[in-house]
C-alpha cells in the first residue's frame, strides 16, 4: 500500500451506446463528468474524448479505474480470436454438444455455435479418472504436435481442457509447459487454474470463452495504456471485474472471463456504497436503459455474487461474478396486440436501432419510451433531434392505429395500459430474481439508476410492495462512479463435499486461512490505497441428497460444526419453511472473499452544491399534464440540480435532470438525503 | 365417437383488457413461484435439476387448468387438469374423502389421469368465504416408488403392480398435519425412502406458497374481477388458438409414426393419426393405431391428450397455457388402442416415449400445412439407459441413469439443433465428470454422432455418440429408448435422421439387445462396455436444394464424410484444401438423389 494520492481518481464506463466518465478530486472533492458517444471498433478513442470533455489534466490524475465492455460485445456477438482446443481423447465435442438443452420450453428449433469450432478442437491420448489417478498417461509428443498443428491453422490463442482436471491437474500443467514452448505468445488458457470445478461443459466454456477474448482485452488495454501515456497520463489503469473488485490492467488479460459482467458489477457495486454511506444496506438494483433492464440483490451492503452465471443461452462462465440478471429488454420493449385480443409488452424490442418512435431513427412500433412520452412523464422537448410536437403527434398516430384501436381505448388510455402491463412483468420478475436467491422483496429498498429505471421504480416497488425506492445523484452514469468507489476484491472458492459429519473441522478452518493469507497478498500487491481489509467467510451447504446449494454466511473464519449445523438450518427454514431434523447435511464450498475498501468520498458533490437553490419552490422549472395511474395530474417539474439538498416534495412531481427523469407519483413523497441521493417513500412512508 | 371437450359454465362480467393482462401476469406468477419453491427445496434431483415437476390451479368444477408454471415439465401441460377433475369427481361421487381447509391429497394413479406411478400428484383445495375456489396441484417425479426395478422403467412389466406401488387418492395431509400412518405405507414401499421425506414437505410447501400468493392476488384485484378474468382469459387464449388454426387450408392431413416395440412383444407399436381442420378446430383421429399391448409402451388417455397438447404448444409457443388453448382441439378418445389403456395395463414407457411419438405424428401431419411452423421430427426419445449393480471398492449398490439427448429437426430457418433435450422434457443431461464421481463407470467418448443429421435443404441435428465402461464389480444394464427400427421422420422430401443404436461389449463381443432400444438386464462385468448412439433429427426439404457451401462447412468440420456429401445431398467435394466441385455437382443433382446413391 502507498502513500495517500494527490491528485484525482477517474472512472470510465465504456457502455453499448455511452461512454461515461467521473473525475474526483480527493483533495478539494470536486467532480467533473463526461458523457460521450462510445467508439465501438477501438474504445480507447471514446474513453480519450470523454476525458478531454471533462478537462482532465493528464499530469495530475492519480488513477484511471475502467468498466469495459469489450470482452461481453466479443462473446455476445461471438466475436472472437481464433482459439484452439487441447482435450482428452473421445471429448473434443463437449464443448458443441451441451447438456442437452434447447434454447425455450415450448418450440422445437433454435441455434447453437460453439466457441470454438470443431475443427479447432483436437484431442490427445491422456485420462484422469474422478479420484485424480492417472488412466492414461499424457501423450507429450500429442501435445506439442497437436499446439503446432493449431498455430498452423492461424490460432492465436489455446485452451487445454482435460477431463478431472480440478482433482489432478498434473497433465494440463504439463501440458501447458509443452504448448508455451512452442506457442509464440502468452494466450494459453489452462482449464483448471481458472476454474476447479467438476463439470466438464461450464468448465470448458468458461476456459475457451476466456482463451477467445483475452488477445483482444489484451490489445485494447494496450492500446489504451499507450494513448493515455501519449497523453503524458503516469498512473496506474485497474480494470473492473465482474465481481465488483479491480485488477491491474497488466494482468487482467490473463483471466479475461472475469471481465464479462464488468459494466453492469461496476454499477451494483456503486449502489452497494451509495447504499452503505445512506445507511440503507439491503437493496433490489434495478438499472433499465435503452435496451436491457438488469437486476441484482445487495444484502448488508454486500452485492450477491454467484459462480454460476450464464451469460445467454448455453453460455455458461463459472467465475465469481456479482449476480447480475437481465429481466427485460429495457424501454425499446414493444408493445402489441395479439390474437387473442391481449396487450403484450416484449421481449420483442426495438433495441437502439431503430429504437423507440421517438427516437427519430425510423423506429415506427409502440415502445415503452414512446408511451412514458405520450403520458407527459417524459418531456418532448429531450428528444433533441426531433421538432417536439410532431414528434409526440407521429407517436400517437402509431399508437392509435397499433393498440388504441383494436383495444378499444383512447392513445392515451392505451399508453397508460403499456406502462401498466410493462411495470406488472418487471415487477414479476425482479420479484422472481428475489425470491430465487432466498429473499423477500419487501425486506428491500429499490435503487434505481440507468436512464429509464428512476421513471417506473416507484410503480415497481408499490406492486412488490418495497416501501422505499432510492435515486442516486447521477443514475445515467452509475456505473463509472461504480469504478471510483469500487474495492479491491478477491474471491476464493474450495470445494469440499463431505458430510458435515465427517469433515475436518481443522481443515476447514486451515481453507479459510489461506484464502484470506492469498487475497491479502494480493491486495498488498496493487498500487492502490486501502482503508481497510474485511474478510467475508461463508460456506455453501445442502442436505444429504439434494442438489441446490444454499449460502451460509458466517461471522467469522473459526465456525465449530455445531454452529455450521445450526446455521444452515436456520437458514434453510427461514428459506423454505422446512425443518428437517433426521438428514445430515453436506459441507460443498468453503468461500472467502477479502476486500481492500478505498477511502470514502463525499457523494453530495456530485451534484454542485453551488447551484442548489434555496427552495423546492425556486428549482421549479414548469408544469405539465402527466398521467398516473389514477388519471391525469399538473404537475410541477423540477430540475434536479437546483433542489436544495434536504428538500421535501409531495407526489405527484416530476424531477428532470441532464440524462434521466425521476417520477414521483400521487400520494408518494420523496425526500433528499445529506448524500444527494432521493429518497422516495412508497405510499407516503 | 366420444369427443373430449371440457364444459365451462361462462361468466357476463366484462373486463377491461388491462386488468385482464395484469390477472394474467399474476396468475402465472403464482404458479411461477410454487415452481420455484418445489425445484428449490427437493430432494430428488429429478426434481430439483431435471424440473420433472410441474405446478398449476385448476377451476374448483371440473379441474380444467387456468393457469401452469412456465417451467414445468411440456408433458405435464395436459395430464393435470385431468388428474384434478378426475380427484373432484371422485369426490362429487362419494369415492374419495371429501375436503377440508389445509388437506393435501396425494394420487400417483396412472389410470387417474396419470402418466406413470413415479409422476406423483398433490392436489390442495384452495377456500375462499369458505368455498372451495380452485384447486392447486403439482407433480414431481418421484425417483422411486417401488415395483420390480428401482426407477420404475421395467422394460418388461406386463401389469402394472410390477411397477410399483399405486395409491388413489387419499389425504396424505388432514387439516394441515401430515398422516404419518399413510406415509408410513408409503415409505415402506419404496427406495432410498429416508429421502422422500424432503420432497414431500418441498412439494406440499409448494403449494402452501401458492396459496399465499393467490389470496394476495384476489385481496388486491377482488373475487368477482378475479372470476371474471379467469373467464375471459380461457375465452381469450380460445380465440388465439383458434386464430393460428385458421391459417391452415381446411383438409385431412395423415400421419403415421412407430413405437419400435413394447419391450415385450418383438413388434412396432403403430400410431395412426389423421388431423381434420375444419374451420378454426382441429379434430385428432388416432383411428387405426396398434391395440393395447403387453409391454409398458401402453399410454393412459391423459397422457395421449397431454402429449397432443404439448406438440401444439410447440408450434404455437404464443399461446398461454390455458385449458381455452386446447378448447379447439378435439381428440376423439382412441379407445381399443394402446393409447387409451385401462388397468392392469403396464404404462411406464407412456410419458418418456409413447408421449414424443404421438407428437412426431402431430409434427408429420401438420409440416404439410405449417411449414414455416413445424419442424421435421427430432430424436424424440428420452433415452433411457439405467445401470444397476454393486461397487466393490464402495461396498454398496447402486443404480445410475444416463439419459441423452439426440437432433432436432430442420426447419424452415434453420438447421435442427445437435444433442437436444427430449420433446416433452427440458432437463439437463448429467455431466460426464459427476457421473464418474458418483459411479464405477468410465467413458471412454462422449461426441457428436458424425453422419446422423437427417438430409435437407436444412439438415437435421445430431445425435450424440459415447462409450461407458463398466470398472469393477458386477452390474446390469437396461435401456428404455425408441427410434431404434425407424429414424426420425424427415419433413417435405427431407431424410430421416439415424436410428437409435445400442450395442454392449461383452467380454470383448458385441451383443446387440433383440428390440434394439428396450431390453432389461443385460449383465455386464469389469472392462464391458456399452456404447450409444442417440437418432439425429429429420431433414427439412429437398437434401439436393442444400446449398453446397453448407454441405462443405459440414464436411470440414468432419460431420459428414465426402462420401455421405455425395450421396446424401448430391454435393461432390475435392482438393486441398476442400472445395465444391460445381459442375460435377450440377450434374449429379439433375440426376436426382437416388442415382446419387448409386453412383
Amino acid at each position: 500500500m502507498k502513500d495517500a494520492p494527490s491528485g484525482q481518481v477517474v472512472g470510465v464506463d465504456v457502455g453499448g451506446t455511452f461512454t461515461d466518465l467521473v473525475v474526483l478530486d480527493q483533495v478539494d472533492g470536486t467532480v467533473r463528468l463526461a458523457k460521450v458517444p462510445s467508439t465501438m471498433e477501438n474504445q480507447a478513442f471514446g474513453v480519450l474524448a470523454a476525458l478531454d470533455e471533462a478537462k482532465a489534466d493528464y499530469s495530475n490524475l492519480d488513477l484511471i479505474i475502467h468498466g469495459t465492455t469489450t470482452t461481453t460485445n466479443a462473446v455476445l456477438e461471438r466475436k472472437f480470436s481464433k482459439t484452439g482446443l487441447i482435450t482428452t481423447q473421445g471429448f473434443r465435442d463437449v464443448l458443441e454438444l451441451g447438456r442437452r438443452t434447447r434454447p425455450q420450453a415450448y418450440g422445437m428449433t433454435g441455434t447453437f455455435t460453439p466457441v470454438i469450432p470443431r475443427d479447432l478442437r483436437l484431442e490427445v491420448l491422456e485420462r484422469m479418472d474422478a479420484a485424480g489417478d492417472v488412466v492414461t498417461p499424457l501423450d507429450e509428443a500429442g501435445v506439442r504436435t497437436a499446439a503446432k498443428d493449431l498455430l498452423a491453422m492461424g490460432c492465436e490463442s489455446v485452451v487445454i481442457h482435460f477431463l478431472h482436471a480440478y482433482a489432478n491437474p498434473d497433465h494440463e500443467k504439463r501440458a501447458a509447459e509443452i504448448v508455451s514452448s512452442v506457442w509464440p505468445n502468452d494466450h494459453v488458457t489452462v482449464g483448471h487454474a481458472l476454474l476447479s470445478e467438476s463439470r466438464e461443459f461450464e468448465r470448458g466454456v468458461t476456459a475457451a470463452v476466456n482463451a477467445s477474448v483475452q488477445p483482444l482485452l489484451g490489445r485494447y488495454l494496450r492500446r489504451l495504456t499507450d494513448e493515455l501515456s501519449g497523453q503524458g497520463y503516469g498512473g496506474e489503469v485497474l480494470v473492473m471485474n465482474g465481481n465488483g473488485g479491480m485488477v491491474s490492467a497488466k494482468d487482467v488479460a490473463r483471466e479475461a472471463a472475469k471481465t464479462v459482467m464488468s459494466g453492469p458489477a461496476s454499477g451494483v457495486m456503486a449502489a452497494a456504497y451509495t447504499g452503505r454511506q445512506a445507511g440503507i444496506t439491503n437493496l433490489l438494483t434495478y438499472d433499465m436503459g435503452g435496451t436491457s433492464t438488469d437486476v441484482a440483490l445487495i444484502l448488508g451492503a454486500e452485492p450477491a455474487v454467484s459462480n454460476e452465471i450464464e451469460v445467454e443461452y448455453a453460455m455458461p462462465i463459472h467465475v465469481p461474478m456479482v449476480d447480475v440478471r437481465t429481466v427485460g429488454a429495457g424501454g425499446g420493449s414493444i408493445a402489441r396486440v395479439n390474437a387473442g385480443g391481449l396487450l403484450e409488452v416484449g421481449p420483442a424490442s426495438a433495441g437502439a436501432h431503430p429504437g423507440p418512435i421517438c427516437y427519430g431513427r425510423g423506429g415506427n412500433l409502440p415502445t415503452i419510451s414512446d408511451a412514458n412520452l405520450l403520458l407527459g412523464r417524459l418531456n418532448p422537448a429531450g428528444f433533441k433531434s426531433l421538432d417536439a410536437s410532431s414528434a409526440t403527434d407521429h407517436v400517437a398516430d402509431i399508437f392509435a392505429s397499433e393498440l388504441a384501436a383494436p383495444l378499444g381505448l383512447d392513445v392515451t388510455a392505451a399508453a397508460a395500459a403499456v406502462i401498466r402491463i410493462a411495470n406488472t412483468k418487471m415487477a414479476g420478475a425482479i420479484r422472481m430474481v428475489s425470491l430465487s436467491l432466498g429473499m423477500d422483496p419487501r425486506d428491500f429498498a429499490l435503487f434505481a439508476f440507468g436512464g429509464a429505471g428512476p421513471l417506473h421504480a416507484v410503480s415497481l416497488a408499490r406492486e412488490m410492495g418495497v416501501p422505499r425506492v432510492v435515486i442516486p445523484c447521477r443514475p445515467g452514469i452509475t456505473n463509472a462512479l461504480g469504478c471510483v468507489v469500487a474495492d479491491l476484491r478477491h474471491d476464493f472458492v474450495n470445494t469440499v463435499n463431505r458430510s458435515l459429519e465427517s469433515v475436518d473441522m481443522d481443515q476447514i478452518h486451515g481453507i479459510f486461512v489461506a484464502q484470506n493469507g492469498e487475497g491479502e497478498r494480493l491486495i498488498a500487491k496493487e498500487p492502490v490505497e486501502v482503508m481497510d481489509v474485511k474478510h467475508l467467510y461463508s460456506v455453501d451447504m445442502q442436505f444429504v441428497g439434494q442438489t441446490h446449494l444454499l449460502r451460509v454466511n458466517l461471522p467469522d473464519s473459526n465456525p465449530s460444526r455445531e454452529s455450521l449445523r445450526h446455521l444452515f438450518e436456520e437458514a434453510y427454514f427461514n428459506r423454505f419453511r422446512v425443518q428437517l431434523a433426521n438428514i445430515h447435511a453436506n459441507l460443498v464450498n468453503v468461500n472467502t472473499s477479502v476486500i481492500g475498501q478505498r477511502a470514502e468520498m463525499n457523494l453530495s458533490t456530485l451534484i454542485d452544491p453551488e447551484g442548489r437553490k434555496d427552495t423546492v419552490a425556486d428549482a421549479e422549472t414548469g408544469r405539465r399534464t402527466v398521467v398516473f395511474n389514477d388519471g391525469p395530474h399538473e404537475t410541477p417539474v423540477y430540475w434536479r440540480d437546483y433542489l436544495p439538498i434536504n428538500m421535501e416534495i409531495d407526489g405527484p412531481a416530476i424531477i428532470e435532470q441532464m440524462d434521466c427523469t425521476t417520477l414521483v407519483e400521487p400520494g408518494d413523497k420523496a425526500r433528499g438525503d445529506a448524500d444527494g441521493n432521493i429518497i422516495i417513500g412508497v405510499g407516503g412512508l | 365417437m366420444a369427443t373430449l371437450l371440457l364444459e365451462w359454465e361462462g361468466f357476463e362480467m366484462k373486463l377491461d383488457p388491462i386488468t385482464l393482462s395484469v390477472i394474467q401476469s399474476g396468475l402465472q406468477q403464482v404458479c411461477d413461484e410454487m415452481d420455484l419453491s418445489f425445484s428449490r427445496a427437493a430432494f430428488s434431483p429429478v426434481i430439483a435439476e431435471a424440473n420433472d415437476r410441474s405446478d398449476g390451479i385448476y377451476a374448483a368444477n371440473d379441474g380444467s387448468l387456468i393457469a401452469q408454471g412456465a417451467q414445468g415439465l411440456p408433458v405435464f401441460v395436459g395430464t393435470m387438469q385431468y388428474s384434478t377433475r378426475t380427484l373432484i369427481q371422485m369426490i362429487n361421487e362419494g369415492r374419495a374423502p371429501a375436503p377440508k381447509p389445509d388437506d393435501i391429497y396425494i394420487v400417483n394413479d396412472p389410470y387417474l389421469g396419470g402418466t406413470h406411478l413415479m409422476d406423483v400428484r398433490f392436489a390442495r383445495p384452495f377456500y375462499r368465504n369458505g368455498e372451495i375456489f380452485c384447486w392447486l396441484s403439482n407433480t414431481g417425479h418421484w425417483p422411486d416408488t417401488g415395483g420390480s426395478v428401482p426407477g420404475g422403467f421395467s422394460a418388461s412389466a406386463t401389469a402394472v403392480e410390477q411397477e410399483g406401488l399405486r395409491l388413489p387418492p387419499v389425504r396424505l395431509f388432514k387439516e394441515g398435519e401430515m398422516d404419518e400412518e399413510i406415509f408410513s405405507i408409503i415409505s415402506s414401499n419404496i427406495r432410498v425412502a429416508d429421502q422422500r421425506i424432503g420432497d414431500v414437505k418441498a412439494q406440499a410447501a409448494a403449494l402452501m406458497v401458492g396459496e399465499d400468493r393467490l389470496n394476495l392476488l384476489m385481496d388486491r384485484y377482488g373475487d368477482e374481477t378475479v372470476i371474471a378474468a379467469i373467464a375471459e382469459l380461457r375465452l381469450r387464449a380460445s380465440t388465439q388458438m383458434r386464430a393460428f388454426i385458421s391459417e391452415i387450408p381446411d383438409g385431412t392431413y395423415p400421419s403415421t409414426a412407430y413405437v419400435d416395440s413394447d419391450g415385450v412383444v418383438n413388434k412396432p407399436l403403430k400410431i395412426n393419426l389423421a388431423i381434420t381442420k375444419v374451420g378454426d378446430e382441429l379434430t385428432f383421429d388416432f383411428d387405426g393405431s396398434s391395440p393395447p399391448c403387453m409391454g409398458p409402451m401402453n399410454s393412459v388417455l391423459a397422457t395421449t391428450l397431454s402429449s397432443v397438447y404439448l406438440a401444439m404448444r410447440h408450434i404455437f409457443p404464443e399461446v398461454p397455457i390455458s385449458a381455452g388453448a386446447f378448447e379447439p382441439l378435439n381428440v376423439i378418445r382412441p379407445e381399443g388402442t394402446f393409447l387409451d389403456a385401462v388397468y392392469p395395463r403396464p404404462v411406464s414407457g407412456c410419458a418418456a416415449e409413447v408421449s414424443q411419438r404421438i407428437a412426431e405424428a402431430v409434427f408429420a401431419a401438420l409440416a404439410k400445412a405449417l411449414p414455416d411452423r413445424v419442424t421435421a421430427a427430432p430424436a424424440g426419445t428420452s433415452g433411457n439407459f439405467a445401470l444397476g449393480g454393486y461397487d466393490p471398492a464402495r461396498a454398496r449398490d447402486y443404480v445410475m441413469y444416463q439419459i441423452s439427448g439426440g437432433g432436432y429437426g430442420g426447419n424452415a430457418d434453420h438447421d435442427g439443433l445437435a444433442n437436444g433435450c427430449s420433446t416433452i422434457g427440458i432437463s439437463k443431461a448429467p455431466p460426464v465428470e459427476i457421473m464418474e464421481q458418483a459411479f464405477p463407470v468410465l467413458y471412454r467418448k462422449y461426441a457428436l454422432r458424425e453422419g446422423s443429421g437427417g438430409a435437407g435443404e436444412k439438415r437435421g441435428g445430431f445425435g450424440l455418440e459415447y462409450e461407458v465402461e463398466l470398472r469393477r464389480g458386477e452390474a446390469r444394464a437396461s435401456f428404455v429408448m425408441d427410434h431404434g427400427r425407424f429414424g426420425p421422420q424427415g419433413a417435405l422430401g427431407g431424410a430421416e435422421g439415424a436410428p437409435n443404436q445400442v450395442t454392449v461389449w461383452q467380454d470383448g463381443e458385441p451383443y446387440i439387445p433383440q428390440h434394439l432400444s428396450k431390453e432389461q438386464d443385460i449383465p455386464l462385468g469389469p472392462g464391458d462396455r456399452v456404447h450409444v448412439c442417440t437418432p439425429g433429427g429429420g431433414g427439412y426439404g429437398d437434401p439436393l436444394a442444400r446449398d453446397p457451401e453448407a454441405v462443405l462447412e459440414d464436411v470440414q468440420l468432419e460431420r459428414y464424410t465426402i462420401v455421405q456429401a455425395q450421396e446424401m445431398f448430391g454435393v461432390v467435394i475435392s482438393g486441398s484444401p476442400m472445395a465444391v466441385d460445381a459442375s460435377e455437382t450440377a450434374r449429379l443433382r439433375v440426376k436426382g438423389v437416388t442415382q446419387c446413391t448409386a453412383s
